[in-house]
């Protein structure tokens, strides 16, 4: 038994004292050799599969990529703890001017599109469509406990109660639809259904026939048996006339609006001076309309990733989404002029 | 007539001839607590039978040697298995030591101070803490005052303290399982202090301790929430080779892998909830055996 003990103490020993000794070269040779991603869940399979390919590309380098949300990743970012930041929104003013603050500089890149999926039970013969407006008026945060039922959106709706999911308020996406649907950043009900993970959104829509709820379009597009989306009519006929079913094509050629978003990896300004963090940016909008659609989102036009590219080479800092009033139904093609 | 009233009394039944009655009552009882039983048992068995017929036919060499991929087939849980048995031998080195440091001050040396009744009830509620409180202090402390990072250490330092409560609790038991004549009969012969706690107390309860460490230990190789926190990452194709290195541990691709849209995903989860749990079913085996090792073996 002594034995035991001796041998547990002497290993506690060794690796306290080595790990004092080589503790701070090895950090700063995996600094050197390893690159740093984190951010939003939502972009982690995008960087997953770069990131892979990357790593088959070049032997020897190494990229790590965490998932801790669009929000928890800017803040990582703004302490130089990663070099690249995922993003299922444009970096916000707040976060825009911590960056400066810290002395951080970064290069925005749009590498893919996304939409918002508003779904519902396949037995609910009622609804097929429904307005922006509607849509408002039943997640605006004036409605809790208010617009409970289905016909308090539509008269023809049956009187049965509805029942709400949606993403969580950690996330971009929930960002994304407060700001496309309600008009602010987080102004949400709070009495739905929430959840970080997805999949509990799509099971509670498909086994509940008075559900309405929303997610990103590949987990719709990956559950189709199972769900129904609804048309969404933004009433504006400027950008597609009534309502539009989510599809590859509506959210590319931007007639499925407000709820197609881009994208982004931000890449530091500062870690871009090491050619692997350079190289990994280029290789991903080389190759991502390549590896993109394998992961269940969408591939910007070939023009755009062109502009992504002249942004990386020309390292043009900043995010004009900072100058427009709200990222929701921008154009990429004239966001980057 | 006199004797039946007494009787009546005592058993504070209103009339004795109800045999049925009480014969009922066994019954139900015995079968209410066959069910209480067979409750956690049958969660199990469900358990398992759900992950087993899921991924079961997912696990082979590939999945257990392949690093993490965006393709579902081609994905394997390799660097999070390496990542969680250095986790898991880091979280015993760093924990054991000072578990046990601490329990035997509480049980040896200062057993009745009005400070070791205070110790003794902060350990205790240090033990229900939410794991994801743990979580952020050690994001404060190790990750970022200490700047060790999203690095195993500050990691493992993080399981290390949720897991010190219990090793501390479970110490103490196995101590206090040690006759308190054996200690006197020490002195007798002279020795010290030191020499009875580390000649007679600790061998004779190692076993009983070995089997808390581990079955901490078990619990925390299974937690996901501190770790995230922390920001351990989640895609990493190296393998960590020091204790400053980047890390993913098994729970935290499962829990990537559930949230996935593609169906292959949720069987790759389920085929690493199937590792996982027999991670736990041999280190609570070797708990067991230990256990009863010390059972038979220690005689005074």
């Amino acid at each position: 038994m002594r034995k035991y003990l001796l041998m547990v103490a002497a290993a506690g020993l060794l690796t306290a004292c080595g790990g004092g000794s080589k503790g701070t070269d090895s950090k700063d040779s995996s600094a050197a050799s390893s690159i740093q991603v984190d951010g939003s869940s939502t972009v982690f399979p995008i960087t997953e599969i770069i990131a892979e390919e990357f790593e088959a590309a070049n032997q020897g380098l190494s990229v790590v990529v965490g998932e801790s949300g669009t929000g928890g990743g800017f803040k990582k970012f703004v302490r130089s703890e990663i070099d690249v930041a995922d993003a299922s929104r444009p970096i916000s003013a707040k976060e825009d001017s911590l960056c400066k603050a810290a002395g951080i500089e970064y290069v925005e890149i749009p590498v893919a599109f996304d939409g918002l999926a508003v779904v519902v039970n396949p037995a609910n013969t009622w609804a097929s469509d429904i307005t922006v407006k509607e849509l408002q008026m039943l997640w605006a945060p004036e409605a809790q406990g208010k617009i409970t039922k289905w016909n308090q959106i539509r008269k023809e709706w049956p009187n049965e109660k509805i029942n709400l999911y949606g993403a969580g308020t950690a996330s971009g996406t929930f960002d994304y639809f407060t700001e496309a649907i309600v008009g602010k950043a987080k102004s949400c009900r709070g009495d739905y259904n929430p959840s970080e993970d997805d999949n509990v959104l799509v099971k509670g829509v498909a086994t509940d026939k008075f559900a309405l709820g929303f997610f990103g379009y590949h987990y719709y597009k990956a559950n189709k048996e199972t769900l129904k989306a609804l048309a969404i009519d933004d009433q504006n006929d400027a950008n597609g006339k009534g309502a539009i079913l989510p599809s590859e094509a509506t959210i590319l050629d931007a007639t499925y609006q407000p709820l197609a978003r881009p994208l982004f990896i931000y890449v530091s300004k500062k870690s871009m001076q090491r050619p692997e963090v350079k190289n990994f940016a280029s290789f991903f909008v080389a190759n991502a309309t390549k590896f993109v659609p394998e992961t269940g989102y969408i591939p910007l036009p070939p023009a755009l990733y062109a502009k992504a590219s002249a942004r990386i080479e020309q390292q043009i800092t900043g995010s004009p989404f900072l100058t427009l009033s709200s990222s929701v139904g921008a154009k990429l093609d004239e966001v980057y002029k | 007539m006199g004797e039946k009233k007494k009787l009546k009394k005592r058993l504070r039944v209103g009339a004795l001839p109800k045999a049925k009655y009480f014969e009922w009552q066994d019954i139900f009882f015995h079968r209410f607590a066959m069910v209480c039983t067979f409750f956690g048992v049958v969660a199990l068995v469900l358990l398992l039978v759900g992950v087993g017929s899921n991924g079961l036919d997912r696990i082979s060499w590939d999945f257990l040697s392949n690093g993490p991929s965006a393709r579902p087939l081609r994905a394997g849980i390799f660097t999070a298995l390496i990542g969680t048995l250095w986790m898991m031998v880091l979280t015993a080195v760093i924990a054991f030591p000072i578990g046990i440091g601490a329990a035997i001050y509480l049980e040896e040396y200062n057993k009745k101070s009005k400070l070791a009744g205070i110790l003794e009830i902060n350990i205790a509620n240090l033990a229900g803490v939410p794991s994801i409180i743990y979580g952020l202090l050690g994001l404060q402390i190790f990750a970022r005052t200490l700047m060790l990072g999203n690095s195993l250490l500050a990691g493992a330092l993080t399981l290390a303290l949720l897991i010190l409560p219990v090793i501390i609790v479970s110490t103490r038991e196995a101590l206090r399982t040690v006759p308190y004549t054996i200690r006197e009969a020490s002195y007798a012969l002279g020795a010290s202090k030191w020499q009875t706690i580390w000649f007679q107390v600790l061998p004779a309860s190692m076993s009983g301790i070995f089997t808390g460490v581990i079955l901490a230990l078990s619990r925390a190789i299974g937690e996901t929430a501190p770790l995230v926190v922390l920001g351990a990452a989640t895609f990493v194709t190296a393998v960590p080779t020091g204790i400053f290195d980047n890390y993913t541990v098994v729970p935290i691709q499962i829990y990537n892998w559930v949230s996935r849209p593609d169906p292959e995903f949720s069987r790759n989860a389920a085929a690493a909830i199937i590792i996982l749990l027999m991670f736990t079913f041999v280190m609570n085996g070797i708990a067991i055996y230990l256990r009863n090792k010390s059972q038979k073996k220690i005689k005074w």
